[in-house]
């Protein structure tokens, strides 16, 4: 089948379909465990995802064992954002001011919207049609490309894996590396459809290949370049972007005209403190020292132009959001997902939302509640994610204070619903609660499985119930001790 | 009110009533290399680039072997002339060029990046349009750590300035490591000290001979 490398795969054995991700119903909520569960049925996929991430996880830890003073940047990173975030309206004006002062156009756009809009605007301006971008979560959340394929500019992803996903229609499913769920011969798949490549040849260079030469004469003949952005330094107006395939850099500085898109929370104040991020972001994304390439634009090229939309879409409110505000640190490393022991066994797509993984399950919900309200379940809240988090977000225990927000808001289903309520009322009588205990120690040992593993007992989904005990506490405790304390 | 008004009246009424000072940034350079310029080349290596060294202390002999089979050179670095003007060039001319040659502003040990600008570069698309890049770098010119390289002014002058830590790669196949991704395929670090005696200006003007 395969000319390429053979990987793990027999020889005859034929490719396995990909799993799909979460099915949207509109503003109903997602139900991210239906399509992990189809996730988990595609066994090649599933294990490929879950090794690859675990092996970014242990790269991370190999770079901050190398690193003596580790602890003492995360203190620092997230005391600098932590500092900025409580001072953004000051630091937006400083930026804002500095890149103006270099020759920037400063934008200033409230939601996606707008965002698209403005865009637009600048396009038509230049006269430009095509847009080269490198990736950008913002510009996912934003709903992008299919704003600007309407209104008739052709965005083309340059980054490989995000091309992958553009040219199969589907969203990235993770933050830094958006087609990890898919494996070889998917790529192979869409790439003969849409590029042209050999569908009997699924090596990753050769993938890799077809792809770079067939993007680089849509990057020479594009109109204008678009990238997101890392970090904004406020002192001196730099946009910073870090990528590893050097088309960020494409984007940027071939076209005459440069546009960044960038959401508010960006900000650090000093160059000195950009060095703490800078030194942390790719040792917790990918477990390399720095990226590849780390970028700083501080003004147009000669004869060229460069504008800066500043976008909030969501990003101020959630600033005065008590128990949450903080998630606004947030550095996209995309160390809490390859952690994640959900999210390397269903998948970035199965949570149905821009932003996947722990740190979705905090922010997805601050853009729709009842959409997004089964994510924050999605979690055995282990804590490692707050573990390895370079700017110390305390990420399990915003899941649990969001799990009490939507619960408050009624924004869970029916039959949880209904059961923490009727678990409410037995643990608040004793006596009821020990009669309760009896009585479901006798049905589990004696009620046939269909009676015990049915749609309505959650548990019982994938797990076996716990073995009964011959007998309860207090049962125990009547028969040796008699009553008597 | 303009969406710039109403975003920061936003932000104001929602900031944490919090006080969070600014901290000092440490260097971190107390647990510095012994010796930077292995420490260099060490971690150049794993990033993928290569670092050549000049044995016979004759380095346009040396820059003469890696263009052995250059089919276009462009040179933005004062010692090598290239084949192209980079005064009056459009970014798009430069697509075919198969070697850029530039010299980096300063090198980090910490990671095996070389700082290059747009004043070093004169077009930036050069060091990603070009299928291979070599980079001239004076040993004097390595420092500790990114928090060293980022004290320096470029960062504060210049419109464009890049950290280059080996070529360009891509793993979102499967996690298998390809270099060579949208941008350079190879990168090449030359240890070649800025003006020394066999490179003073007088000498600049000389077009590179190459073997074809």
């Amino acid at each position: 089948m395969t000319r390429g490398t053979q990987g793990d795969r027999p020889d005859n054995a034929k490719p396995e379909p990909q799993p799909r991700g979460a099915l949207h119903k509109g503003n109903r909520p997602i139900n991210q465990a239906e399509a992990a569960e189809r996730f988990l049925a595609a066994p090649r996929h599933q294990q490929q995802h879950d090794t690859r991430l675990w092996t970014l996880r242990q790269r991370r830890d190999d770079q901050m064992w190398a690193m003596p003073e580790w602890e003492e940047m995360r203190s620092l990173a997230s005391a600098i954002k932590e500092h900025t975030l409580s001072h953004l309206d000051t630091y937006l004006e400083m930026f804002e001011a500095n890149a103006e002062a270099n020759g920037v156009v400063v934008h200033w756009a409230k939601d996606a919207a707008e965002h698209n809009r403005i865009v637009l605007d600048v396009l038509a301006l230049h006269g430009a049609k095509t847009l080269i971008k490198s990736k950008s979560m913002l510009t996912e959340e934003c709903g992008f490309r299919a704003d600007l394929a309407k209104a008739g500019v052709e965005v083309v992803e340059t980054d490989l894996g995000e091309r992958i996903q553009q040219l199969d229609d589907e969203d990235p499913s993770h933050v830094v590396v958006p087609a990890v769920h898919k494996l070889r011969t998917d790529v192979a798949k869409v790439f003969a459809a849409t590029i042209g490549s050999d569908p009997d040849n699924d090596d990753p260079p050769y993938l890799a290949g077809a792809q770079r030469d067939a993007t680089r004469p849509l990057i020479l003949n594009a109109g204008a370049g678009m990238t997101g952005a890392n970090f904004l330094v406020a002192e001196t107006g730099a946009v910073v972007v870090c990528t590893n395939e050097g088309n960020a850099d494409l984007c940027a500085n071939i076209p005459d005209l440069h546009i960044v898109s960038v959401g508010i929370e960006k900000l650090v104040p000093r160059t000195e403190d950009l060095a703490i991020f800078v030194r942390m972001l790719s040792r917790s994304a990918l477990g390399s020292p720095i990226t590849q390439y780390t970028s700083h634009f501080r003004g147009p090229r000669k004869g060229g132009e460069m504008h800066v939309v500043l976008v909030d879409n969501g990003r101020s409110e959630r600033l005065g959001m008590e128990e949450f505000w903080t998630s606004l640190k947030c550095i996209r490393c995309g160390a809490c997902m390859n952690t994640c022991p959900v999210y390397r066994r269903s998948g970035g797509l199965s949570y149905g939302a821009t932003y996947s993984g722990p740190i979705g399950l905090i922010i997805d919900p601050t853009f729709n509640a009842r959409k997004y309200s089964n994510l924050p379940f999605a979690s055995t809240l282990n804590g490692s994610c707050t573990n390895v988090c370079p700017v110390k977000i305390n990420i399990h225990e915003q899941i649990y204070a969001w799990r009490k927000v939507l619960v408050r808001q009624h924004e869970t289903p029916f039959v949880k619903r209904a059961a923490m309520k009727a678990a409410g009322a037995l643990f608040a009588r004793p006596a009821v609660y020990r009669a309760a205990i009896e009585r479901t120690n006798d049905a589990l040992a004696s009620l046939p499985r269909f009676v015990i593993y049915n749609g309505l007992n959650a548990w019982g989904k994938g797990r076996e119930m716990p073995h009964p005990p011959a007998e309860t506490f207090h049962q125990w405790y009547f028969r040796n001790r008699g009553g008597r304390p | 009110m303009s969406s710039r008004d109403i975003i920061l009246a936003s932000i104001r009424a929602n900031l944490p009533k919090l006080e969070r000072p600014l901290p000092a940034v440490p260097k971190f350079e107390e647990n510095a290399p012994a010796d930077l310029v292995e420490a260099f080349g060490k971690n150049l290596t794993r990033m993928g680039g290569r670092l050549v060294t000049d044995p016979t202390d004759d380095m346009r002999a040396t820059v003469r072997g890696l263009l052995e089979d250059s089919r276009l050179v462009c040179s933005a670095a004062p010692e090598i002339e290239g084949e192209l003007d980079l005064a009056v060039a459009d970014p798009r001319a430069l697509a075919d060029v198969d070697h850029a040659v530039v010299r980096a502003c300063c090198g980090v040990a910490e990671t095996g990046s070389v700082l290059l600008t747009d004043v070093d570069l004169k077009v930036n698309a050069l060091a990603y349009l070009a299928q291979h890049l070599i980079v001239l770098l004076d040993p004097a010119d390595i420092v500790v750590n990114i928090h060293s390289a980022y004290a320096r002014e470029e960062f504060r002058e210049r419109r464009y300035a890049v950290f280059h830590s080996g070529p360009s790669a891509t793993a979102d196949i499967e996690g298998v490591l390809i270099l060579g991704a949208q941008g350079v395929r190879s990168l090449s670090v030359l240890l070649v000290r800025r003006n020394s005696g066999e490179l003073d200006q007088a000498q600049t003007a000389q077009p590179i001979q190459r073997l074809s």
